[in-house]
């Protein structure tokens, strides 16, 4: 992307970000021509940061106090760093559930409010959607750390381990049904052995993404409930215990690789 | 009832004291799965519920005990309830069937009911070329084993429970859970065997 572009665009973001949530779709469309092309995962990471920035909620605050577990305002590094376990919430939360948490308490917003629509569509992305990007977007080139010492670390990852291989819903799946032998496809799609370092790091490393089939940047929490979808279970409750423990064991699996995103898949 | 029971205790105790130990045990991660998800739409929480198929096969990571294995194939199989005559249907319906993964997920409606999703797992028929490989080759399947009664019955009783040969296989049981019917998997039986379908061209 050219420099001078770059200034337009992040000028446009702004005025994208603080639109009134009927006029986004045409705006960001309009925006959607503006990238070119360029990819647009950049489209929401610009988009992200300038919400990042933007005072909201009863406590009229910007997230940019958010401490992702390396120090309030620190996002440089942080996404590589998740999932982990935080003190303050006594709980292991992942980059989503930690953004959560810093609407709720820099911005004074309820949870139910800020999690109306965590998952947005191709004509109206939700506020997440463009914050996980703009998050995962400081992590680029840097190793991936989760939290692998504390108790409660320790605990969410063999607990996502013990969901991987549990069979459950009306099919009888487990994740390793699809992700348990390699060179296995589902439709024309490859499906990666997610329980091995070497598929779990190409894999873990450029999520959040931008799914060209959906028109749209998915985020893990999405990426976890779509594949219970496919299993015909209920929907597990996003950013419980069972989708951040998953989250929890599919990083620890990746571990050491490098950071990428966000990323653009099929 | 008494199960229910215990595990309503067994959530209480849960929610108030998270357990710290690390690895947790099969009824912790059952309780916490019953936990965290939300009946949507047609997905009830009793899809949670394992069955014996599900909790054994759990239980031994996919590799249970050949005995074991055997008998509760044998009791699936049982359960099979085979009609009566011909099971060969139509074979044109069946290529819909097979071809389409439609039904049975939250977001769908369950009146319009649901395929088989064949092809997400299966290679079949030559003409088409977008399918998975989770599952062998159905490819002139009816070629390679013929399409009299004995043929029918195997591929009836497979699709309706493919546990009833292989516990832990991972093909659902499209049967036993209400997901395709007795017609639907009638005409896959044709789909696969009819020597007119274009799956034995
Ligand atoms: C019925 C098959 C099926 C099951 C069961 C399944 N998945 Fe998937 N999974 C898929 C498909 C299909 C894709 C998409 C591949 C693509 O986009 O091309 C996928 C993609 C993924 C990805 C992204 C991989 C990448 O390369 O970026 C993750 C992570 C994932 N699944 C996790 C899980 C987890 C966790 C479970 C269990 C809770 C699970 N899957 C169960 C079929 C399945
Ligand atoms: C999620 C994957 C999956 C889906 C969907 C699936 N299958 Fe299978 N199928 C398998 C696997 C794996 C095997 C081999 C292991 C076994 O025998 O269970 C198999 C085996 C079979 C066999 C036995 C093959 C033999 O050589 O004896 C038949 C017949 C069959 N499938 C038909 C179907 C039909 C018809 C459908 C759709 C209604 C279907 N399958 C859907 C995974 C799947």
């Amino acid at each position: 992307m050219r420099a001078s572009g770059k200034r337009t665009l992040l000028l446009a973001a702004f005025a994208f970000a603080a639109a009134p949530a009927a006029a986004q779709t045409s705006q960001f469309e309009q925006y959607q021509k503006m990238v070119g092309e360029d990819s647009p995962a950049e489209l929401f990471v610009l988009v992200g940061a300038d919400l990042w920035r933007k005072k909201q909620g009863p406590k009229n605050a910007s997230l940019e106090r958010c401490d992702l577990g390396k120090g309030p305002g620190v996002v440089k590094g942080a996404y590589a760093a998740l999932p982990r376990y935080f003190a303050d919430a006594n709980q292991v939360m992942d980059a989503e559930s930690r953004i959560l948490y810093c609407m709720e308490t820099l911005q004074g917003r309820s949870r139910k409010e800020a999690l109306k629509r965590p998952f947005g569509n191709a004509d109206k992305p939700s506020e997440m959607e463009y914050l996980d990007a703009f998050v995962a977007s400081q992590s680029d080139g840097f190793k991936m750390t989760p939290g692998m010492s504390h108790p409660q670390e320790k605990r969410a990852y063999e607990l996502g381990k013990a969901l991987f291989f549990a069979r459950t819903g009306l099919y009888d799946f487990s994740c390793a049904s699809c992700h348990g032998e390699p060179g296995k496809r589902i439709r024309m799609s490859d499906l990666p052995v997610l329980s091995e370092p070497g598929p779990a790091r190409a894999a873990m490393s450029t999520w959040p993404a931008y799914r060209v089939s959906n028109s749209q940047m998915k985020t893990m929490q999405w990426r976890v409930n779509n594949c219970y979808r496919q299993m015909r279970t209920p929907q597990p409750v996003w950013g419980s215990e069972v989708v951040n423990s998953m989250i929890m064991y599919l990083t620890v699996n990746a571990k050491g690789a490098v950071y990428a995103g966000p990323g653009t898949k099929r | 009832m008494k199960t229910k029971l215990m595990l309503a205790a067994g959530l209480a105790a849960l929610v108030l004291a998270p357990m710290v130990g690390a690895e947790p045990s099969y009824e912790e991660v059952q309780m916490i799965i019953h936990r965290d998800f939300k009946a949507k739409g047609q997905a009830k929480m009793d899809r949670l519920d394992q069955d014996v198929v599900q909790q054994v096969c759990t239980r031994a990571h996919d590799k249970p005990p050949a005995d074991v294995a055997k008998a509760i194939e044998a009791d699936q199989l049982a359960a099979i309830p085979v009609p009566s005559g011909s099971l060969m249907g139509d074979w044109k319906k069946g290529a819909k069937t097979a071809w389409s993964g439609k039904g049975m997920q939250w977001n769908e409606d369950p009146k319009k009911g649901a395929g088989g999703g064949c092809y997400n797992c299966h290679e079949i028929s030559a003409q088409r070329t977008s399918f998975g490989t989770i599952g062998p080759s159905l490819k002139a399947f009816g070629k390679k084993r013929g399409h009299g009664a004995d043929a029918q019955r195997y591929v009836y009783t497979k699709i309706y429970n493919a546990k009833a040969y292989n516990l832990c296989s991972n093909m659902p049981r499209f049967g036993t859970t209400g997901t395709l019917t007795e017609q639907q998997i009638k005409d896959l039986v044709a789909y696969l065997l009819d020597p007119n379908s274009p799956n034995n061209k």
